[in-house]
C-alpha cells in the first residue's frame, strides 16, 4: 500500500520512498513501502515492534540497501548511497540510543554535528593561524545558542556519561540541527523522557517544523497524534494504513495491529 | 649517586621509545578497539628500508624519511586489506590477524635480509656527555631520541585536539554509526590512525636500532615493554602512552641496573600487575561513567 495523498508525488518533494523493499535472509523487513515527507511537514512512523520502522530508518540512510524500490530527496534520486553523504543532503537523524561520543564533552558533540559543512585544514590548525580559530570559535557560539534553545546550555562542558537520559536526548538532538538540516528523522526521541519533557519535545517539534521537514518513528501515541500532520502505520513491514492522525485513528485495521482489540465484555 | 642518575637517564630514553611504539598501539586501540600485535614488526620491515637504502649510500635523514613514509603507508595498506574486512567478525578474528601479519613480516624479513643481526648507524653520536666532570650516559643519540618523540607526541595531540581531522578520529573511533550520519567517512578516517600509529611505530623502531642487535625480531621485546606502557597509561590515551613509556622505562632501566638485564621483563609484569591491581582503567583512563 503506497502513502502519496493525490497520486505519484511531486519531485520536488522533500523525501519520497518508492516501493521500498528490504529482506534480510528469509525475512521481509520491509515489504513495498512508499511515502513522502514534504518540507515544513511533520510525519509520523507508528507500529508494533519488529514492524520494520528503524529499518526503514536504516535504508533512508544508507545503512541498509533497498533490495526494490527508490529513494529521492528533492527530486535526486539516492541511489547506493551511504550514511556519510546524509549530511552533504540535508538529512539529519537520530538514533534510537542516543550514539554520543563519550570522550567529548556536550559542547564538543553538538559541534561535531556541523562536520559535513566545516573544514579546517590542519596546516591552519598546527600553526595556530586565525582561520582556525575563527571557526571554531563560530561552532561554538552555534553549539552554544542551540543548547541554550533545548535549555541545557548548562551541561556544555560536561561528558554524556554522567547525564540524565533526557538530557542525553536533547544533546543528541542539538548535535542533529548543528548541521541545519531540511529533514530530521527523530527515532523514538521521546522514550525516555518526563511527561514535562515530552511536553517540551512536542513544543520543539512544531518549532523545528517551521523550518525543516521531520520524520518521525515514535511509540508515544499522544505525542504522535498531537503533533504529526500524517501517519504511516508498519505492520509486519507492510504500510497497513496512512493519513491524517484522525484518519488513522479510526482506522480498524490500525486499531488491530497497533492499538490492540477492543474486549467486550462477555465476549 | 652516579649509577642512579645514569640509570635515570638512559630510563628516560628508552622510556620514549616505549612511549613511541605505545602510541601507535593506542592510536590503533581508539581507532578500532584492536591490539595491533604486528606493531613492532613493521616497524621492523620499515627500519629494514632505511637500512637497506643506507647500506646503498642513500643519506641517512633521506632513509629516515623514507622509512616513516613506508610505515605510513604499510599502516594504511594493512587497515585496508587485512583489518577492514574483519569490521563486524568476531574479537578473536583481529587478534589472529595482527599475530599472523606478525610472524609473516619477520618471516619474509628474515628471507630477504637475513637473520643474523648487525649493526646500524646512528644520527648522532652515541658516547656519553660531558657535564661539568662527569660523564653521564646520556648521549646527543639519546637527546635526538627524546626530541623526536616529544615532537611526534605534539603533533599528535595538535592533531587529536586542534583539527576536524582529529576530532573525526576522535569522533569515529567513539561511535562510528554516529559519525557516519554527520558526514564521517569512517573508513578513511581508520586507515589514516592505521597509518599514524604505523609511523609512530616506525619512529621507534629508527631510534631502536642502533642500539640493539639488529635483526628480524629485534623489536619483539621492545613490543612487550611497550605493551606494558600502553596498559599503564589506559589504553586510551596518547598522554598515558607518554607517562607509561617513561615509567616503563625508568622501571626496567633500574630492575635492570640494579638487579640484572635478566629481570627486565619480569619487571614489565610486576608493573603490570601493580598497576592494574591498583587502577584496572590504567593511569589515564576514565573509569566508566555507571547509570543507576
Amino acid at each position: 500500500m503506497a502513502d502519496f495523498r493525490d497520486g505519484r508525488p511531486d519531485p520536488a518533494y522533500g523525501l519520497v520512498v518508492e516501493e521500498v523493499t528490504v529482506n534480510f535472509g528469509g525475512l521481509t523487513a520491509l515489504d513495498s513501502v512508499s511515502l513522502a515527507v514534504e518540507p515544513n511537514r511533520i510525519v509520523g512512523v507508528i507500529g508494533p515492534n519488529g514492524a520494520g520502522k528503524t529499518t526503514l530508518f536504516n535504508v533512508i540512510c544508507g545503512f541498509v540497501q533497498a533490495d526494490r524500490g527508490r529513494i529521492s530527496y528533492r527530486g535526486q534520486p539516492m541511489r547506493g548511497h551511504r550514511p556519510h553523504d546524509l549530511a552533504r543532503l540535508g538529512i539529519a537523524r537520530t538514533l534510537q540510543g542516543v550514539g554520543l561520543w563519550p570522550g567529548l564533552t556536550v559542547l564538543e558533540n553538538v559541534m561535531a554535528g556541523a562536520e559535513s559543512s566545516v573544514r579546517v585544514d590542519a596546516g591552519s590548525a598546527l600553526l595556530g593561524l586565525r582561520r582556525s580559530s575563527r571557526v571554531e570559535g563560530d561552532l561554538a557560539h552555534e553549539a552554544t545558542a542551540l543548547l541554550q534553545r533545548l535549555h541545557i546550555a548548562e551541561h556544555a562542558g560536561r561528558y554524556p556519561g554522567v547525564l540524565p537520559y533526557g538530557i542525553q536526548k536533547r544533546v543528541s538532538l542539538a548535535r542533529a540541527l548543528m548541521a541545519q538540516p531540511s529533514l530530521i528523522l527523530l527515532d523514538e526521541p521521546a522514550s525516555g523522557l518526563s511527561i514535562a519533557e515530552m511536553d517540551d519535545l512536542r513544543e520543539l517539534l512544531r518549532e523545528l517544523s517551521r523550518d525543516m521537514a521531520v520524520l518521525l518513528v515514535e511509540h508515544h501515541m499522544d505525542l504522535v497524534m498531537s503533533t504529526c500532520d500524517h501517519l504511516v502505520v508498519l505492520n509486519f513491514g507492510r504500510v497497513v494504513a496512512a493519513g491524517s492522525p484522525e484518519v488513522v485513528r479510526s482506522n480498524p485495521e490500525v486499531t488491530r495491529a497497533y492499538l490492540g482489540e477492543e474486549v467486550r465484555p462477555g465476549a | 649517586m652516579s649509577h642512579f642518575v645514569n640509570l635515570s637517564l638512559n630510563g628516560i630514553s628508552s622510556g620514549m621509545i616505549y612511549a613511541s611504539v605505545a602510541l601507535g598501539l593506542v592510536l590503533v586501540w581508539r581507532a578500532t578497539r584492536i591490539i595491533n600485535f604486528a606493531q613492532g614488526s613493521m616497524a621492523m620491515f620499515s627500519t629494514y628500508m632505511a637500512v637497506t637504502l643506507l647500506d646503498r649510500n642513500l643519506g641517512y635523514w633521506e632513509a629516515f624519511a623514507v622509512a616513516l613514509a613506508v610505515g605510513l603507508a604499510l599502516g594504511a595498506v594493512v587497515e585496508r586489506t587485512l583489518i577492514r574486512p574483519l569490521q563486524g567478525k568476531p574479537e578473536l578474528n583481529p587478534v589472529i590477524v595482527t599475530f599472523g601479519l606478525f610472524i609473516l613480516l619477520e618471516g619474509v624479513a628474515g628471507a630477504i635480509f637475513g637473520v643474523r643481526s648487525r649493526g646500524v648507524p646512528a644520527a648522532f653520536s652515541q658516547s656519553g656527555l660531558t657535564i661539568g666532570h662527569h660523564r653521564v650516559s646520556f648521549s646527543h643519540f639519546d637527546l635526538f631520541v627524546l626530541g623526536s618523540v616529544l615532537a611526534l607526541m605534539v603533533l599528535m595531540l595538535v592533531l587529536f585536539r586542534a583539527t576536524d581531522v582529529g576530532l573525526r578520529m576522535r569522533a569515529s573511533a567513539f561511535a562510528p554509526e554516529m559519525s557516519r550520519l554527520v558526514g564521517v567517512r569512517v573508513g578513511r578516517v581508520l586507515t589514516l590512525g592505521w597509518a599514524l600509529a604505523s609511523l609512530a611505530g616506525s619512529l621507534a623502531g629508527l631510534l631502536v636500532a642502533p642500539r640493539s642487535a639488529f635483526s628480524p625480531n629485534y623489536m619483539d621485546l621492545i613490543l612487550v615493554y611497550a605493551f606494558t606502557a600502553a596498559v599503564v597509561g589506559g589504553l586510551e590515551s596518547p598522554v598515558g602512552a607518554l607517562v607509561g613509556g617513561l615509567l616503563t622505562g625508568l622501571v626496567l632501566s633500574f630492575v635492570g641496573g640494579y638487579l640484572g638485564s635478566s629481570l627486565e621483563p619480569l619487571g614489565a609484569a610486576v608493573i603490570l600487575i601493580l598497576v592494574l591491581s591498583a587502577r584496572p582503567e590504567g593511569l589515564f583512563s576514565r573509569p566508566a561513567a555507571r547509570q543507576v
